[in-house]
C-alpha cells in the first residue's frame, strides 16, 4: 500500500519557519484524541530547523536542515516505548498518549532528538505527520501542515508505494540524514551535502584582474572534478568529504596548484594570483 | 474536521482560511484556490510556459497569528494608571513606573471624553495629538486611514504625520531625478515579470532581500519567479551589507559595501562604463538631461577626484578588480537592477546617504537604457500579470473616512464610497493646518517649538517636500493630550529614549493608548483602551493591496484575492473593535450620528465598501458572504503587455495604467514628471530649490555619511549598525507577547534567565576581539543609550559592521525608563534622530555607530 514520505530539499530552504509555525498552529492548544495531546505554547520543536554556516567572508553560504520526526522504519523509540509506540500501516510512527504516560526514557531514545517530554501531562510527544488531517476526508490539502505552508517547495509530502519511493530516491539522489544510525527514516533529503559536507572556493586573478573561464581541477578524497571560473573569477567545489585535495588552476596557460585540507570546515582560499 | 466551521480573513502576510469550533480558532491556513476560481496567468518566455501555483502564500507572522490573538499580553479590560487622577494629581513623571488598575469601560470612556471636551474648550481641537503606528492589523474598514481618521477628523486633532520611512531616499532624492511623486519616487513595475522572464540575463539585487520583506504584504508570492529566473540561467548578484536570505538561496556573487558607501560603489561602476564606453549613449542623449555635468563629476573634472574603482574600493572596501568585473558584467549583459525589495525601498535608502544612493540607482539604470527589454529597475516582487481595470481599493484609499487630503481616496474611492454622503476630512489635518512630524513628537512636547520642510508623505508634487512648516502652526495651540493608537515607536523610530522621556513629563498632561497588547508605549499611558484583532470583527480587503503611494500593489500577487474578513470569534475579554471604541466615545462627544452615519455597524460598512468597488461585477454580496473570497479574473489572454518605462525608452506616450503623471505635470501628455520630461542627471527641481545644498546637490554625488567611518566618533564607536525591517515579525507585530515567532532561532535567543533576547549579528573577528562567544549577552551602546542583546557570531557580515533588525515590540528598561539599558532589544534607542539631510526630514536609521562589549550584570 502507499506510504508516508517527506522529501526536504536543503537547497530550497531559507529558514522562513512557516513549517515550524504551521505545526504549532495545528498542535498548540488543540488536542487530537487518538493521535496526540496538545503541544505546550513554548518549548517543543516538532519541526526542528538547524542552521549551518559554511566558509568565510565573503565566499560563504548557509544551509538549513528542517527536521521533523523521521518516522523511521527501524525506530529506536519503538523499543523504548514498551508497546506505546507503533507504526501505522502507512508508516507513520505514533505514540499512544495513554500507554506512554510517565515514560521519560522514551523522549530520550530518539537519536534525532525529535521527541519531547511534556511535563504538564507527563507524556512524550512528537510530530504525527498530521495523521489526524491525513485521515480526514475534509482536509482537502491532503498533506501535513508543514509542507502545505512551505512557500519555496522545499518540503514535500508523498503518499506513494515503497517501489515508487525507491525510484525517486535513485533519480533525485535523496539521502537520509545520519543514515549511519540505520533507522531507515521516511523523511529524506535532497542536496543534503549543503548541510553535512564542505566546499572549497576561491577567486582566480590574472595580472590583478578577475579571470573568467580559467580551468580549475580538484582531486582527492574520491573527487576528480573540473570547473570554469565565472565572471568574477570565482569557483566553488561543493559536497566535499574530509581529506586532502590538490587544486590546479589553468588560466589561459598560466598555472598554479596547491594542497587543501578539509577537516569539518569549508574553505574560502581568497584569491589565487597568477 | 468535525464541528469546525471554515471562515475567511486576511492579514499583513496574506489571506487565510480560519477554522473555528466552539467559539475558538482551531487553525489558520493559507488559501488553496478551487477549480471554479479564476484561471491563473500564463507567461510564455524562452520556450517555456510559466504559471503560478494555485494557492496563496503566507508569512511566518501570519502562520503564527493564533498565538498573537490568544497572547498572554492581550489587553483584556480598560486600565488606569494607579496614581493618575484627572481631577487632581496626575503624577506624569511616574508614567512607565507606577502600574495600572482595572477600570470599567464607563469610567475609561468618561475620563477620555471629558478630557477631550475640556481640552477642546480650553485650547481648541488642535491641542489633541493623535497618530497610529505604521501598520495596523489588516482590513480596509478597520485600518488607520479609515476608522481612526473618520473619528479623529470628526473630533478634531493634530496628526503626527508619518515620514515615508520605507521610501526615504527615493522620496527625498530619487523623486528629483525622475519624478513619480505619486509613488514617492519609487519605480513603477507593470508587466516586468514577463519582461524579465523573456529578456533579462543578469539581476543585481542591491539592498534587496525579497525573501524577507516580500515586496510588501505579499508573502512569498514572488518566490517561484526567482526560482524560474534562476533555472533560466539568469545570474543573480547581491549587494547588501549582510549576506541576506535571498542571497542565501540565489546569489552567484555577494558584495558587502561598507555602510553608507553604496553611492561610491555606484560612482566607481559609472567610471568604468564611461571610460570603457559600456553604456547606452543614444538613450542618454535622447532620454536624459544633465549627463555631461554628472560625467564631469564622475571623471573628477569637478572636484579633482576621478571616481575610479580604486577610489571606490577605498570607500567601500570592495576590491577595485571586483568593481570592474561587476561593471563589465552589468554593462555587457541585459541587466535588471533590483534596487530595494519592492522596486524602490531598501535599507540603503534609510540612511544619511540614502538620497544619493537612490539617485545613483536611477542614473546607473538610465545609462543602461532603463525601460528597454530586460533592462529596468525591477525587484521581482511586483509586475505579475493582472487586471488593473477591476477596481478594489487599497487600505490607503481611505476606507470609511475617505479623507481625500490624507489618503489616496481622491483618486477614485471617495466618489464611489460617498457619492451621496460626506467623506470625513479636517482642515487642521491639511497643509494649512497644524502638524508634527512623528520623528519630532518628543521635541514638540518637550521643547514646544519646531521647524521643518514637507508634510508627511509628500506625494502631490515634486515641490511639496520643500514647503516649510512650523509647530505650533500660527495661531494653533500646543499639544495637551496624546491619543496614541498602537505603541511601536520606541522600537521603530530613531533615538527613541526621547519618546520615553517625553511621556515622563507634565508637559504632556494626558496620554491615552488604544492597543491590542500591553507592550512598548502602552506602559506609558494614563488610560489604556483595549482593542481587539481583526479576527474579532468584520472587515474586507485585498491581498497586499495598500494602493495609495504604491498604486496597483496587488501585482505582487499571483492571484488577486479579495477576502471577506469574517468576525471569527467574539472579542477576547472586554476588548472591543476600534470602531466600537470610537462609537462609544462619539456618544459622549455628541458625534455618534455623524461617526456611525446613523448607526452603521462594521458589517454595514463592509457591505458599503463591497458595493463601492467592482466586486458586484463578479459576485453578489450574498455569495461573497457565503464563500468569503473572490479571485479577480485576469485580463483576457492575448491582452497587450505594457512593461513599465518601455513607453519612455521608446519615446511613446505612457501606456501603463499608472496614476501619474498628472496632465499638468507633462507637456502634451508626454514624458516624465520632471521639468524636462526626462531622467535628470542634473535635477531641475533641486536646482531651483537650492543649487548650493551640498548635502543634496542638483547633480547626484557621493556624500560622506555624517555618521560613518569618517566621523569623529568612529574612534569610540567603531561598529556600523545595519538595522533592516525584521524578518519574522512584521515590524512589531508578532514579536514577544508570547508569540511562537520568539522560538525561531534566528529571531530571539532564550537564555538561562528565561528571557528571550533580541539578536545582534557580529563578525567572527569582531566577536573574538571582544571575547564574545556565540549567544553571549552583549551591551550594544553609544552616547544615545544601551541595549542588551544576544550575539550571533557569523561570517554573513564583514568585520566592522553589525546587523540587528529594527522593530522590537517591547521596551524593558533595567532601571529608570529612558536612562537605563533596555533588554527587550530596541536597536532604535541607538539610531540617530538627525534627519537624512537638513532639507530631507527622513530617518537615517542605517547611519549608526556603536560599540559592543560583553554584558555582565
Amino acid at each position: 500500500m502507499s506510504q508516508f514520505y517527506m522529501v526536504i530539499d536543503v537547497a530550497k530552504c531559507h529558514d522562513c519557519n512557516n513549517c515550524f509555525m504551521a505545526c504549532k498552529d495545528e498542535h498548540v492548544g488543540n488536542d487530537w484524541p487518538g493521535y496526540t495531546a496538545a503541544q505546550p505554547r513554548h518549548g517543543q520543536r516538532w519541526m526542528n530547523i538547524q542552521r549551518r554556516e559554511r566558509g568565510q567572508y565573503n565566499r560563504n553560504d548557509v544551509a538549513f536542515l528542517a527536521m521533523p520526526c523521521q518516522h523511521c522504519e527501524n525506530a529506536p523509540c519503538e523499543k523504548a516505548g514498551n508497546g506505546a509506540v507503533t507504526r501505522r500501516a502507512d508508516g507513520i510512527v505514533m505514540i499512544d498518549m495513554e500507554k506512554a504516560k510517565g515514560n521519560e526514557a522514551l523522549a530520550k531514545s530518539c537519536p534525532y532528538g525529535a521527541i519531547y517530554y511534556n511535563e504538564e501531562i507527563k507524556c512524550s510527544q512528537k510530530c504525527t505527520g498530521c495523521a489526524h488531517l491525513l485521515d480526514s476526508k475534509e482536509w482537502t490539502p491532503k498533506q501535513p501542515r508543514c509542507s502545505h505552508t512551505c512557500p519555496t517547495g522545499a518540503m514535500q509530502y508523498f503518499n506513494i508505494t515503497p517501489a515508487e519511493m525507491e525510484k525517486k530516491i535513485k533519480e533525485e539522489g535523496l539521502q537520509a540524514y545520519k543514515a549511519e544510525l540505520g533507522t531507515q527514516p521516511r523523511v529524506l533529503y535532497k542536496n543534503l551535502q549543503k548541510f553535512t559536507k564542505n566546499f572549497i572556493a576561491a577567486g582566480v586573478l590574472v595580472k590583478g584582474d578577475c579571470f573568467e573561464n580559467a580551468t580549475v581541477t580538484l582531486k582527492g578524497a574520491g573527487v576528480d572534478a573540473t570547473q570554469k571560473t565565472n565572471f568574477f573569477g570565482d569557483f566553488k567545489f561543493d559536497g566535499l568529504e574530509n581529506g586532502e585535495y590538490t587544486l590546479e588552476v589553468d588560466a589561459a596557460g598560466k598555472k598554479a596548484s596547491c594542497q587543501v585540507t578539509i577537516k569539518d570546515e569549508s574553505k574560502n582560499l581568497g584569491y589565487i594570483q597568477l | 474536521m468535525t464541528g469546525e466551521k471554515r471562515l475567511t480573513n486576511s492579514t499583513t502576510g496574506g489571506p487565510v482560511f480560519v477554522d473555528v469550533k466552539d467559539g475558538k480558532i482551531v487553525r489558520i491556513v493559507p488559501m488553496d484556490l478551487r477549480e471554479e476560481d479564476a484561471a491563473s496567468w500564463e507567461i510564455e518566455a524562452r520556450g517555456q510556459t510559466f504559471s503560478p501555483p494555485r494557492k496563496a502564500t503566507i508569512t511566518p507572522v501570519t502562520a503564527a497569528q493564533k498565538s498573537l490573538i490568544y497572547s498572554p499580553k492581550r489587553l483584556l479590560y480598560p486600565m488606569k494608571r494607579v496614581d493618575f487622577d484627572p481631577d487632581g494629581e496626575r503624577n506624569c513623571e511616574n508614567r512607565g513606573i507606577s502600574g495600572y488598575e482595572r477600570i470599567s469601560w464607563e469610567e475609561a470612556l468618561d475620563i477620555v471624553s471629558k478630557e477631550m471636551i475640556r481640552i477642546k474648550r480650553e485650547h481648541g481641537p488642535a491641542a489633541i495629538l493623535s497618530t497610529a503606528s505604521s501598520h495596523h492589523l489588516w482590513g480596509n474598514v478597520g485600518y488607520r486611514f479609515s476608522t481612526l481618521f473618520r473619528f479623529m477628523n470628526l473630533a478634531g486633532f493634530t496628526y503626527a504625520d508619518h515620514n515615508p520611512d520605507s521610501w526615504e531616499g527615493w522620496h527625498w532624492g530619487g523623486m528629483h531625478t525622475w519624478g513619480f511623486s505619486w509613488r514617492l519616487g519609487n519605480p513603477p513595475q507593470y508587466d516586468l515579470l514577463e519582461d524579465g522572464l523573456k529578456h533579462t540575463e543578469t539581476i543585481i539585487f542591491w539592498s534587496s532581500d525579497p525573501e524577507v520583506n516580500n515586496g510588501i504584504y505579499s508573502a512569498f508570492e514572488s518566490t517561484p519567479r526567482r526560482f524560474w529566473l534562476k533555472e533560466l540561467g539568469v545570474k543573480m548578484i547581491f549587494i547588501d551589507p549582510y549576506f541576506n536570505h535571498s542571497a542565501g538561496l540565489f546569489a552567484d556573487k555577494w558584495f558587502s559595501p561598507r555602510l553608507g558607501t553604496d553611492a561610491a560603489l555606484a560612482a566607481g561602476i559609472a567610471y568604468v562604463w564611461i571610460t570603457e564606453g559600456l553604456y547606452d549613449k543614444e538613450y542618454v542623449e535622447t532620454r536624459t538631461q544633465g549627463f555631461e555635468q554628472w560625467k564631469a563629476y564622475i571623471l573628477g573634472g569637478e572636484d579633482g577626484i576621478p571616481k575610479t574603482p580604486e577610489w571606490a574600493a577605498n570607500e567601500t572596501r570592495i576590491p577595485a578588480r571586483e568593481i570592474k568585473a561587476l561593471a563589465r558584467e552589468w554593462g555587457t549583459t541585459r541587466t535588471t537592477l533590483a534596487a530595494g525589495g519592492l522596486g524602490g525601498w531598501g535599507g540603503a535608502c534609510r540612511s544619511a546617504t540614502g538620497n544619493e544612493w537612490s539617485r545613483f540607482m536611477i542614473c546607473l539604470a538610465a545609462m543602461q537604457g532603463l525601460g528597454k527589454p530586460g533592462r529596468n529597475i525591477w525587484s521581482t516582487t511586483q509586475g505579475a500579470p493582472c487586471d488593473e481595470t477591476f477596481y478594489f481599493p487599497g487600505y490607503a484609499e481611505g476606507g470609511i473616512a475617505c479623507d481625500t487630503g490624507n489618503s489616496a481616496a481622491g483618486y477614485e474611492f471617495a466618489n464611489r464610497m460617498f457619492a451621496n454622503a460626506r467623506p470625513s476630512s479636517n482642515p487642521i489635518n491639511s497643509p494649512s493646518g497644524q502638524h508634527i512630524p512623528r520623528l519630532r513628537i518628543p521635541e514638540a512636547i518637550l521643547e514646544g517649538q519646531l521647524e521643518w520642510r514637507g508634510k508627511g508623505f509628500c506625494g502631490s508634487a515634486i515641490e511639496a517636500q520643500f514647503q516649510k512648516y512650523e509647530y505650533p502652526a500660527p495661531g494653533y495651540p500646543r499639544i495637551q493630550m496624546y491619543y496614541r493608537y498602537g505603541g511601536s515607536f520606541i522600537g521603530t523610530m530613531t533615538e527613541t529614549n526621547r519618546y520615553v522621556k517625553m511621556y515622563q513629563t507634565d508637559k504632556l498632561p494626558f496620554a491615552v493608548n488604544q492597543s491590542i497588547w500591553f507592550e512598548g508605549e502602552a506602559q506609558f499611558a494614563d488610560i489604556i483602551l483595549p482593542a481587539c484583532t481583526n479576527f474579532e470583527r468584520w472587515d474586507i480587503s485585498e491581498f497586499a493591496n495598500c494602493s495609495g503611494y504604491i498604486p496597483h500593489t496587488y501585482s505582487q500577487c499571483n492571484h488577486r484575492i479579495i477576502s471577506l474578513q469574517a468576525k471569527c470569534i467574539e472579542p477576547l475579554g472586554e476588548s472591543k473593535s476600534d470602531y466600537e471604541i470610537f462609537a462609544e466615545l462619539s456618544k459622549r462627544l455628541g458625534l455618534w450620528e455623524a461617526f456611525t452615519d446613523g448607526g452603521k455597524t462594521e458589517l454595514d460598512w463592509v457591505k458599503q465598501v463591497f458595493h463601492a468597488t467592482d466586486l458586484p461585477k463578479g459576485i453578489t454580496w450574498e455569495e461573497f458572504l457565503e464563500k468569503g473570497y473572490y479571485v479577480v479574473p485576469n485580463k483576457p489572454k492575448g491582452s497587450p503587455s505594457t512593461p513599465a518605462m518601455q513607453w519612455f525608452a521608446e519615446g511613446r506616450k505612457k501606456d501603463t495604467p499608472d496614476w501619474g503623471p498628472m496632465p499638468h505635470d507633462q507637456v502634451a501628455m508626454e514624458g516624465l514628471q520632471t521639468t524636462s520630461g526626462k531622467i535628470e542627471f542634473e535635477s531641475s527641481s533641486l536646482k531651483r530649490f537650492d543649487p548650493n545644498d551640498a548635502e543634496r546637490s542638483p547633480v547626484a554625488k557621493y556624500v560622506q555619511s555624517w555618521e560613518g567611518h569618517h566621523s569623529p566618533s568612529y574612534n569610540r564607536f567603531p561598529l556600523q549598525v545595519v538595522s533592516p525591517h525584521p524578518r519574522f515579525s512584521f515590524h512589531t507585530m508578532g514579536d514577544l507577547k508570547g508569540s511562537w515567532l520568539n522560538e525561531i532561532r534566528d529571531h530571539r535567543v532564550l537564555k538561562e534567565d528565561g528571557h528571550r533576547y533580541w539578536i545582534i549579528r557580529i563578525n567572527t573577528q569582531d566577536a573574538a576581539a571582544r571575547g564574545i562567544k556565540q549567544h553571549d549577552l552583549v551591551k550594544v551602546f553609544n552616547d544615545r543609550g544601551e541595549v542588551i542583546m544576544a550575539a550571533q557570531i557569523t561570517e554573513r557580515i564583514p568585520s566592522g559592521t553589525v546587523h540587528s533588525y529594527e522593530s522590537c515590540a517591547d521596551y524593558q528598561a533595567l532601571g529608570k525608563p529612558g536612562e537605563s539599558p533596555d533588554r527587550a532589544g530596541c536597536i532604535n534607542l541607538l539610531t540617530p534622530k538627525r534627519f537624512m539631510t537638513k532639507n530631507s526630514y527622513g530617518m537615517a536609521s542605517n547611519s549608526c555607530l556603536v560599540q559592543i562589549e560583553k554584558w555582565e550584570e
